[in-house]
């Protein structure tokens, strides 16, 4: 079976930022992602994943490479000065290499 | 002394346990359920009762209580930027959290009212809806000046169709339509429940301020002294305008309440998305970990003697 090799970025954020972080992902050519809760603990202090304000999400796009890079410039220069923001990229293994 | 609600000893548990570092955590399926009803049960409740009065009667209070949304935030704004030399978009942020409402005080203040069969008008939850939204506006003016980049209108149209705003208004409209037979079927889970609903809620409330206490250590003296005093100015200031717009006592008490309670919700959400540099721990601990406890351990009864004392009873 014919594998394929694409980028996955993955951004761990706070839950407020959900709404704008999708829509700037839709505007900048993402074709999908999935966003799951998640909690956790740093230095802004632990994460809950239960109460908005406190809570945490897991946003993974796959993606080709440059745009993976393009979207994580973006992501870091336009929220990590204030927000609590994790990134982080990987290759992943596809089958169906036109779904993303 | 007035006698304590039980409701509020379901908070105690919650901080305790939080304090404790105990394992006990809410599922945030419940917690969103739970809120959720209350947000119903009150909205539904003041509907009923308006659909016995006629709606041309509500403008006044409505657009007063409205203005008062808007002068609260500008009154704590330069205590804390030059009292409490906050940074601008901090003392902007806290004081749209204190301008802005907590709608789990007010259920607290309507559990209480209702113990204690004071009267009070059918059209309070309309308060609530009134205060929810203004201040949180003027905090970000506070902070942005009226800035080209600031998306109003996404953000008048998120704030609402915000949970609170949006489940108070169509619980409201809905105990309407249905009037007092219609909402019968309903009763069980909607009114017989609210207190249960409450307890749960305040037991999460409690895990959550816990969390945050140690953030109010961290931000010092001042922000706790602002988190009581402003409740009591505030209310104050409420109290005088339910008196001025001649409110029952019950009515004085719960627009005094509000007006003393601080958003922990709805502000938080909005100033984190348009005001980013502003530190959210700083408003939540203070709100959360300060004010809402002070108001219904304290507070709530200190307003029933505040309201007694402007309706002329006490």
């Amino acid at each position: 079976m014919a594998m394929h090799v694409r980028r996955l970025l993955t951004v761990v954020t706070e839950a407020s930022l959900e709404r704008a972080l999708c829509a700037d992902l839709e505007r900048l050519g993402a074709r999908g992602w999935t966003v799951t809760e998640a909690r956790g603990g740093g230095h802004r202090g632990q994460r809950s994943s239960g109460w908005e304000p406190d809570a945490n999400v897991r946003i993974e796009v796959i993606c080709d490479a440059g745009l993976a890079a393009a979207l994580a410039e973006y992501l870091r220069a336009t929220y990590s000065d204030h927000y609590a923001m994790v990134l982080f990229v990987h290759d992943v293994e596809v089958l169906r290499p036109d779904k993303f | 002394m007035l006698k304590m609600d039980p409701v509020v000893l379901f908070f105690v548990l919650g901080l305790i346990a939080g304090l404790a570092r105990s394992d006990l955590r809410l599922p945030a399926a419940v917690y969103d359920f739970v809120s959720i009803v209350l947000l119903l049960s009150i909205g539904l409740k003041g509907g009923v009762e308006l659909a016995r009065e006629p709606l041309a009667s509500l403008a006044r209070p409505a657009g007063a209580v409205l203005a008062l949304g808007l002068v609260l935030p500008l009154l704590a704004y330069p205590v804390l930027r030059y009292a409490g030399r906050l940074a601008r978009p901090d003392a902007a942020s806290v004081a749209a959290h204190y301008g802005s409402v907590s709608a789990g005080t007010f259920a607290v203040a309507v559990a209480y009212v209702t113990a204690r069969a004071i009267p009070y008008e059918s059209y309070a939850p309309l308060f609530l809806v009134m205060l929810e939204v203004p201040a949180i506006l003027v905090g970000i003016l506070l902070a942005r000046g009226l800035s080209r980049s600031t998306r109003w209108l996404e953000l008048a149209r998120e704030l609402i169709l915000g949970r609170s705003v949006l489940l108070l208004l169509g619980g409201l409209a809905i105990g309407w339509a249905a009037g007092p037979t219609g909402i019968v079927p309903l009763d069980r889970l909607f009114f017989d429940l609210f207190k249960g609903m409450l307890a749960i809620f305040l037991l999460e409330m409690g895990l959550i301020a816990a969390l945050h206490m140690s953030d109010v250590l961290r931000h010092g003296a001042f922000l706790v002294a602002f988190g009581i005093l402003a409740p009591l100015v505030f209310a104050n200031l409420g109290a005088a305008l339910g008196a001025a717009l001649g409110l029952s006592l019950g009515g004085v008490l719960l627009l005094a309440t509000l007006a003393g309670s601080a958003s922990y919700i709805a502000a938080p959400a909005a100033m984190r998305n348009a005001v980013p540099e502003a530190n959210p721990a700083l408003s939540l601990s203070a709100s959360l970990a300060v004010t809402f406890p002070f108001n219904i351990f304290v507070g709530i009864p200190l307003y029933h003697r505040l309201a007694l004392w402007w309706t002329g009873g006490g």
